[in-house]
C-alpha cells in the first residue's frame, strides 16, 4: 500500500527507482560466497585473542605476560604499553581498547595475543597473569549521579553548568534544548502528568560479532580488513592510535552482518594492528558473542523524567522533560540527541528537554539506530498517552492536533522544512487496523517517532566502461540493501537499464573520504552523490557528442540514456547511447567517468507513527504481539522492498528492547546474560507479519526526494508496545523492559 | 599424535581432514575446508547461522565435534545450489527480500529446505516455530517467513522442482 | 604444529560398545564427559565452563541409538535425540508430555542433537524433559563397572550439577513404564519468549483417571523451583478422589505455590516463580486430564 502525499508529490516520473529490482550482492549472500568480517584467511595468519577484565572496576597493579610469551606458538603479546601517545580525541577510544592503570567495566580488554592457533591463544590468556586491586563500582545511571558513588574519573568536572564544580564526579556534562515559558504552559493546562521512567540499556545485537584482519609490516604499512559501517573511520582511529600516516593504512570494508550504528566505532582493529605489528604476521580478531555483549558498544540505560500538560481539548500547553543516560565508562551517551528527539513530534510553544551525560561501569555505549531518541519517546509518548485516556480523547487525533507540520519550530530549535508527520498520522488513521476490534486483554498503543537523517562528507566515482556499463565507487559498507538503491538512482540518472550499473564499495586508498553509514545517510547522501556523479558523467558525454557533431556543448541535451540535439537548430543527429559514446571514449578524449565530493546537507528529517495491538495474559505476565503496523515517510523509496525490510526490522528491534532485551547486572557488577540464551532477542515464532506502509513526502533536499530510512522505525515501538500493553493490563508501566515478572508485579498477581 | 583423521562427505564430495578433538564442525568447516558461508554468531547453538544438515537432520555445526563426522553425510549452504541453478528458496529469499546484511542467510536457507523436505505445505506458524533457532536481527522475519511460504507453495506446485530437490538430497 | 605447552590436548573416544565405554570411564584419567547430544557439554567447552581430558562419544554404540518397546515399556537410548523421540509414533501416543517436553529442548537444530538421558544427567533444575519424565514415573537404567541399576528419576540429581552416579557410570537408557489406561500425562513450562529460552518455571502432570473421570493416581513435578526437580506428593493429593474440578485446580496450585522454593535470578524473580508454578501447574492438570479421557 502506497500512500500518496497529493500535493507535495514529485511529478516526476521513474523507469528504475521505485522498482523492486534483484540485489546485486544477493547471489553471493544465498549462496554463502559472501565475505564477511571473519571469512577471510591470509597467509602465515595468527590468531588473535583478548583478555578481559573480571572486574567491574579496578586498578591494574601489574601485568606478567612472559609466560604467554613462552607457550609455543605465540608470536606477539600486547598491552597498553604497547599503544602510545594519541590525539586527544582518540583517548578515550585508546583506553577502551586495551585498559590503561585501570579497568572500568567487566569485560575492559586488558592485554592481547597472537598465536598459530586458537588453542595456544587460549592457554596463553590464561598464563597472563594481571594483579588486581578492586576498587568500588557503580552500574546504574541514578546511583552513578549520587555524590556518594565511586567516582570512575577523578578528572572528570561536569561541563554544561553555569559554573564548572570543584568536585569531580560521574557527570560528563549537562544539555538544555527548548523555548518558551514552560511554568507558564503548564499553568494553561487542564491536566498535568508527570512520570518517571526507567530503561535498561540493549544492545544491537547484531548476528556478526565483530571480526578483522590486520597486515602490518615493519615499514609502517598496513592492510586491514573489517567488518564495520565506516572504514575510512576506522583508518582515521587507527592509523591515530598506532601513531601511523593514515595513507599508509588502508581499509577495506568486508560484507558487513549487522550493525545498527554498533559498528561505528573500533574494539578489535587497533589490537589486531598492533599485534600483526609486533608479530610480523598477519592477524586475525574476531569476538565471540559473550566478549560482544560484554565489550562492545551497547545503549544507554536511562531514567528519564516527563511532565506535560493539556487542555480538555487535547491542545499540549507545554512539555518539560529530564533525561539521565549513563553512556559506560567514558562520557559520549547520546542523551543530547535523546533531549533533542523527546518533543520533535509537537508543535510546541513552550518547550524543555534537560539531559545528563553520566559515566558508569559498563562498557562505553555507541551509536544504536537513532541513538538517544528510542527512550526519550518512550518517555513522552507513554504521558501524552496517559493524558488522553485521562481526558478521554482519541490518541490521534491529539496528535493530529499537536503534530509539527512544515514551518514548525523544532523543539531543538531550528525550523522543519517539508515534514511528513501528519501525513503517517492520518494514513494510521485511516487504516483498518485502526478500527480492528480487540477482545479481553488486549490492548493497542498509538506512538510517533522522529529522527534528524544525517547528510555529511561522501565521495562518489563512477566510471563508464567501453561496452556502456558503469562501475560505481562509493565509500559507505552496505548493510541493508544500499548497492542497489545507490545503483539504482545511478542508472536512472544515466538512463540505462539497473543491471548495466555495478555498485561496489571501493577500499579507503581508492576513494576520496566518507563519514560512516550512519545518521540514515547512506541512501540520501551517496545516492545524492551518486546521481550528481552520474551527472558529471552525462555532461562529459554531452561534451563527446558535441565534439563529435561538431555543435557546441550547450546545443546537447541529455535524455533517455541518450544525447540528443537539444532543438532541431542544433541540426540532424541520431542520438547517440551512452554505449555509443563509451565505445568511442579513446578516440574522443580518454576514459569517461564522473565524481562527486560533497558535504551533503538537506537530508530531511523523518517521523513514523506506529500501532501496535498486544495480548497480556494476566496469570503470568507474558505479552503476545498481536498485530504491528508501521507508517512512515520516506520521502521517496528508491527500493520499496527494502525500505519496508528497515521499517519491519526497527519495529522488531523495538518489540525486542520494549518486551525483553536488557544488560543484567549483578552485585558484583558482572554482565549476567553475555549470550543469546539470555540475552533475549525476538525469534521468529515470537512475532506477526510487520505491516509495512511507505508514505511519501518528498525530501525537497534531495533530487528525488530521499529520506533516511533506517532509523526512524525503532523510535515509536518501545512507547507503541508501552502504550498498548498498559491498556491491555489496565495498569501504567514506566519501566522496560516489560518483562514477565515485572509486568506480573504491576498487575498486583505477585 | 594429537590430531584425529575424519573422513566424511560434504555436499556429496568424499572429504577428509585432520583436527585437535577440541575443534567444533564449524571450525573444521570454516578453517580447514575453507567452507565458510556456515557463521559463527554465538557459538553456542542459540543463532543458528552456522546450520547445517547431518545425515538428513539439521543441526548447529558449533554444537558437534569435527572429529563425530566420521562416516557422516553433510549438507552445507555451498551445496544448496545445483551448480548454477539456484534452490527454490535461494530464488525466493532473492525475490522476496528476504535478506538485509545476509549473515544470518545461510542458516535460514539450510534449516528452511530442511523443513521443506519434512514438510511441504507447512502453516505460518509452523514456518515459524521451525526458524525460532534462526536469529536475524535486520528484517523482522516477515520477508523471510513469506519467502518459505512462497517457496514451499512453488515446489507444490511443481512437482519437478520438487523432484530436483529431492534428488539432490540423495545425492548428497 | 598447534601442539601446546603445558596441558595434554584433549581426547575423543568414540567405543562401539557399552562394555567399552564402561571400561574407558572408569580407566580414564583426568576428567571425563559422555558425549550424546552434545548440546549442553559443547557450550560448556566453549564458555570455559568445562575442560575435560577425555570425551566419551557414545552414538557408535547401537543399542543407546535406539527406542525400543517391551511389555513392560519403552526404553529411549541415551543417544537418541528428542527429534527422533518426536518422530517416534507409539512413544508419542503413550507418553505425550515427555516427547512435547523433549521437543522444548532448544532450537529445531539442537532437537537434532539433544537427548533427554543428556538433559538429565546435566543436572539442571530447569531442564525441561526433567519434570516430564517425573510425572510419567521415568527411571534412568545406569551401566557401570559392577553391571546396571536403575534409579527413579527424581532420586537422579543431587543438585545442581550432581547426579548419583559413580566413577564410571553412565545412563544406558531412560525407561518408561507402560502407559496404564485412562492416564495422561502433560509438561508445561513458562519462558518469556515462545522459544530458545531456559525454563522460568516447569510443571509436569500426570493423571490416572476412573471409568467416572475420578483421579485415581497423579504425580506432579516442578522444574526451575529449587535445587533439583520436584517430585510433590502434597500436591499431587489435592487431584486424587476429584475429577479435577475448578476447586480441586486452585489447590493443586496452590499445593505448587506452596512447594516452591525458588531463588531470584536473572530469568525470573522468586514471587514470580512461586506464582507462576501454580498456574503452569493447573494448567498442565487440565491438558493431562484432556489426555486421560481421550479428548485430545
Amino acid at each position: 500500500m502506497n500512500f500518496q502525499a497529493g500535493k507535495d508529490t514529485l511529478k516526476r516520473k521513474f523507469d528504475t527507482v521505485g522498482t523492486r529490482t534483484p540485489r546485486p550482492d544477493g547471489l553471493d549472500k544465498v549462496t554463502g560466497r559472501a565475505q564477511f568480517g571473519a571469512d577471510l584467511t591470509a597467509p602465515g595468519m595468527l590468531w588473535g585473542m583478548i583478555l578481559r577484565s573480571p572486574h567491574a572496576h579496578a586498578r591494574i597493579k601489574s601485568i606478567d605476560t612472559s609466560k604467554a610469551e613462552a607457550v609455543n606458538g605465540v608470536h606477539a603479546v600486547v598491552t597498553s604499553r604497547d599503544f602510545g601517545p594519541c590525539p586527544d580525541d582518540v583517548l578515550d577510544i585508546r583506553e577502551n581498547v586495551m585498559a590503561r592503570g585501570k579497568v572500568l567495566y567487566d569485560g575492559h580488554a586488558v592485554a592481547a595475543v597472537a598465536a598459530t592457533s586458537r588453542s595456544a591463544a587460549r592457554q596463553a590468556l590464561k598464563l597472563i597473569k594481571v594483579d588486581y586491586k578492586v576498587l568500588p563500582h557503580v552500574t546504574d545511571v541514578d546511583e552513578a549521579m549520587k555524590p556518594s558513588a565511586p567516582i570512575l574519573n577523578r578528572k572528570l568536572f561536569t561541563k554544561g553548568l553555569d559554573k564548572t564544580p570543584r568536585k569531580p564526579s560521574n557527570i560528563a556534562e549537562r544539555f538544555e534544548f527548548g523555548h518558551g515559558d514552560v511554568e507558564a504552559g503548564m499553568k494553561q493546562a487542564d491536566l498535568v502528568i508527570e512520570r518517571t521512567f526507567k530503561t535498561e540499556a540493549t544492545h544491537q545485537g547484531y548476528i556478526e560479532p565483530n571480526a578483522c584482519l590486520a597486515n602490518m609490516g615493519s615499514d609502517g604499512r598496513a592492510d586491514l580488513w573489517c567488518c564495520t559501517q565506516g572504514h575510512f573511520m576506522v583508518r582515521q582511529v587507527c592509523s591515530a592510535l598506532l601513531g601511523m600516516d593514515a595513507s599508509a593504512l588502508r581499509v577495506t570494508a568486508s560484507e558487513i552482518g549487522g550493525g545498527f550504528g554498533g559498528k561505528t566505532t573500533v574494539f578489535v582493529e587497533p589490537v589486531a594492528l598492533a599485534l600483526s605489528l609486533k608479530a610480523s604476521r598477519p592477524v586475525k580478531i574476531v569476538m565471540s558473542r559473550s566478549e560482544v555483549l560484554r565489550a562492545s558498544g551497547p545503549t544507554s540505560s536511562t531514567s528519564i523524567d516527563v511532565r506535560i500538560g493539556m487542555k480538555k481539548d487535547g491542545t499540549i500547553t507545554a512539555g518539560d522533560a529530564t533525561l539521565r543516560y549513563q553512556g559506560g565508562a567514558f562520557p559520549g551517551s547520546a542523551v543530547p540527541y535523546g533531549a533533542m528527539a523527546a518533543f520533535a513530534c509537537y508543535d510546541l510553544k513552550a518547550v524543555r528537554a534537560v539531559g545528563y551525560d553520566v559515566i558508569a561501569n559498563r562498557p562505553k555505549q555507541a551509536a544504536y539506530r537513532a541513538p538517544g531518541a528510542p527512550m526519550a519517546a518512550y518517555a513522552v509518548e507513554s504521558v501524552v498517552d496517559e493524558l488522553c485516556k485521562e481526558l478521554n480523547l482519541d490518541p490521534l487525533d491529539v496528535r493530529l492536533k499537536n503534530a509539527s507540520s512544515d514551518g514548525s519550530k523544532a523543539s531543538y530549535g531550528p525550523n522543519f522544512d517539508v515534514i511528513g508527520l501528519r501525513a503517517t498520522l492520518e494514513a494510521a488513521k485511516a487504516h483498518p487496523h485502526y478500527k480492528a476490534r480487540l477482545k479481553p486483554n488486549q490492548g493497542r498503543g498509538v506512538a510517533c517517532g522522529f529522527w534528524f537523517n544525517f547528510g555529511g562528507e561522501t565521495s562518489v566515482s563512477l566510471n563508464v566502461s567501453a561496452d556502456g556499463t558503469i562501475g560505481l565507487s562509493v565509500g559507505t559498507p552496505d548493510i541493508g540493501g544500499s548497492r542497489a538503491s545507490i545503483g539504482n538512482m545511478a542508472a536512472e540518472e544515466l538512463g540505462v537499464p539497473h543491471d548495466k550499473v555495478r555498485c561496489i564499495i571501493a577500499d579507503t586508498a581508492s576513494l576520496g573520504y566518507n563519514d560512516v553509514t550512519d545518521g540514515s545517510r547512506v541512501t540520501f547522501a551517496s545516492g545524492l552523490a551518486a546521481i550528481n556523479a552520474a551527472r558529471d558523467a552525462i555532461g562529459k558525454m554531452c561534451e563527446r557528442a558535441a565534439g563529435i557533431w561538431g555543435i557546441p556543448v550547450d546545443a546537447v541535451t541529455w535524455e533517455d540514456g541518450a544525447a540528443r540535439p537539444s532543438s532541431p537548430n542544433a541540426g540532424n543527429h541520431e542520438p547517440l547511447t551512452l554505449a555509443d559514446i563509451a565505445a568511442q571514449a579513446g578516440a574522443t578524449g580518454g576514459p569517461i567517468s564522473g565524481h562527486c565530493e560533497i558535504n551533503a546537507e538537506g537530508a530531511g528529517v523523518s517521523f513514523a507513527t506506529h500501532l501496535v495491538d498486544t495480548e497480556v495474559d494476566p496469570d503470568t505476565g507474558y505479552v503476545k504481539i498481536l498485530r504491528y503496523t508501521v507508517f512512515q515517510d520516506a520521502g521517496k523509496a528508491i527500493h520499496p522492498s527494502y525500505v519496508e525490510g528497515q521499517f519491519q526490522g526497527g519495529a522488531v528491534q523495538g518489540i525486542g528492547w520494549a518486551l525483553n532485551e536488557e544488560y543484567i547486572y549483578g552485585e558484583d557488577g558482572k554482565l549476567q546474560n553475555p549470550g543469546f540464551l539470555d540475552y533475549r532477542i525476538p525469534v521468529a515464532s515470537d512475532l506477526p507479519m510487520i505491516d509495512a506502509v511507505i508514505v511519501e513526502v518528498p525530501n525537497p533536499g534531495h533530487p528525488y526526494g530521499v529520506r533516511g530510512v533506517g532509523e526512524t522505525s525503532i523510535v515509536p515501538p518501545l512507547a507503541a508496545i508501552s502504550n498498548s500493553v498498559s491498556s491491555a493490563a489496565g495498569v501504567r508501566m514506566t519501566q522496560l523492559p516489560m518483562s514477565p515478572p515485572r509486568l506480573l508485579k504491576a498487575l498486583g498477581r505477585i | 599424535m594429537f590430531q584425529i583423521h575424519v573422513s566424511t562427505s560434504i555436499n556429496g564430495d568424499d572429504t577428509e581432514f585432520s583436527c585437535e578433538a577440541d575443534e567444533t564442525l564449524l571450525d573444521v568447516l570454516r578453517d580447514r575446508l575453507g567452507l565458510t558461508g556456515s557463521k559463527e554468531g554465538c557459538g553456542t547453538g542459540d543463532c543458528g547461522a552456522c546450520s547445517v544438515i547431518v545425515d538428513g537432520r539439521l543441526v548447529c555445526s558449533c554444537l558437534m565435534l569435527g572429529a563425530e563426522a566420521q562416516g557422516r553425510e553433510i549438507e552445507t549452504i555451498e551445496g544448496m545450489a545445483n551448480g548454477s541453478e539456484l534452490h527454490p528458496l535461494q530464488q525466493k529469499f532473492l525475490d522476496h527480500a528476504a535478506l538485509q546484511c545476509g549473515v544470518c542467510t545461510p542458516g535460514f536457507l539450510v534449516a528452511a529446505k530442511s523443513l521443506l523436505e519434512r514438510n511441504d505445505n507447512p502453516t505460518e506458524e509452523e514456518v515459524r516455530y521451525w526458524l525460532a533457532g534462526n536469529l536475524c536481527r535486520c528484517t523482522g522475519y516477515d520477508k523471510i517467513v513469506r519467502a518459505v511460504l512462497d517457496t514451499a507453495k512453488e515446489m507444490r506446485k511443481s512437482p519437478k522442482t520438487k523432484k530436483t530437490a529431492a534428488k539432490k538430497r540423495v545425492k548428497a | 604444529m598447534n601442539v601446546i605447552s603445558g596441558r595434554i590436548p584433549l581426547q575423543y573416544h568414540a567405543p562401539a560398545t557399552l562394555k567399552d565405554a564402561v571400561n574407558l570411564l572408569a580407566n580414564s584419567k583426568g576428567k571425563t564427559q559422555i558425549l550424546a547430544g552434545g548440546t549442553d557439554l559443547l557450550v560448556r567447552m566453549r564458555t570455559g565452563f568445562s575442560e575435560p581430558d577425555n570425551i566419551i562419544d557414545v552414538k557408535h554404540i547401537s543399542p543407546m541409538c535406539k527406542i525400543s518397546r517391551d511389555g513392560k515399556g519403552f526404553s529411549i537410548g541415551a543417544a537418541v535425540s528428542s527429534a527422533e523421540m518426536s518422530e517416534n509414533a507409539a512413544l508419542l501416543k503413550a507418553w505425550p508430555g515427555v516427547v512435547e517436553a523433549a521437543a522444548l529442548i532448544g532450537s529445531t537444530q539442537v532437537q537434532g542433537r539433544a537427548t533427554i538421558a543428556g538433559n538429565l544427567c546435566n543436572a539442571s533444575p530447569a531442564a525441561d524433559s526433567v519434570p516430564a519424565m517425573v510425572a510419567a514415573g521415568a527411571r534412568a537404567l545406569i551401566r557401570g563397572p559392577k553391571g546396571k541399576r536403575k534409579v527413579a528419576v527424581e532420586k537422579f540429581c543431587k543438585g545442581p550439577g550432581k547426579t548419583v552416579l559413580k566413577k564410571g557410570e553412565l545412563v544406558e537408557a531412560i525407561l518408561l513404564p507402560e502407559k496404564p489406561a485412562r492416564t495422561g500425562d502433560a509438561y508445561l513450562r513458562f519462558i518469556p519468549r515462545t522459544e530458545m529460552d531456559i525454563a522460568v518455571v516447569g510443571a509436569g502432570v500426570c493423571v490416572t483417571l476412573d471409568s467416572k473421570g475420578v483421579c485415581t493416581a497423579a504425580r506432579v513435578s516442578l522444574g526451575a523451583i529449587a535445587p533439583t526437580v520436584l517430585l510433590d506428593a502434597r500436591a499431587a493429593r489435592t487431584l486424587v478422589g476429584t475429577s479435577l474440578d475448578d476447586p480441586a485446580l486452585d489447590a493443586l496450585a496452590a499445593a505448587c505455590s506452596a512447594a516452591a522454593r525458588p531463588i531470584d535470578d536473572k530469568r525470573g524473580t522468586k514471587e514470580f516463580r512461586i506464582h507462576v508454578a501454580g498456574v503452569l501447574a493447573r494448567r498442565a492438570a487440565i491438558i493431562a486430564r484432556d489426555r486421560a479421557l481421550g479428548k485430545s
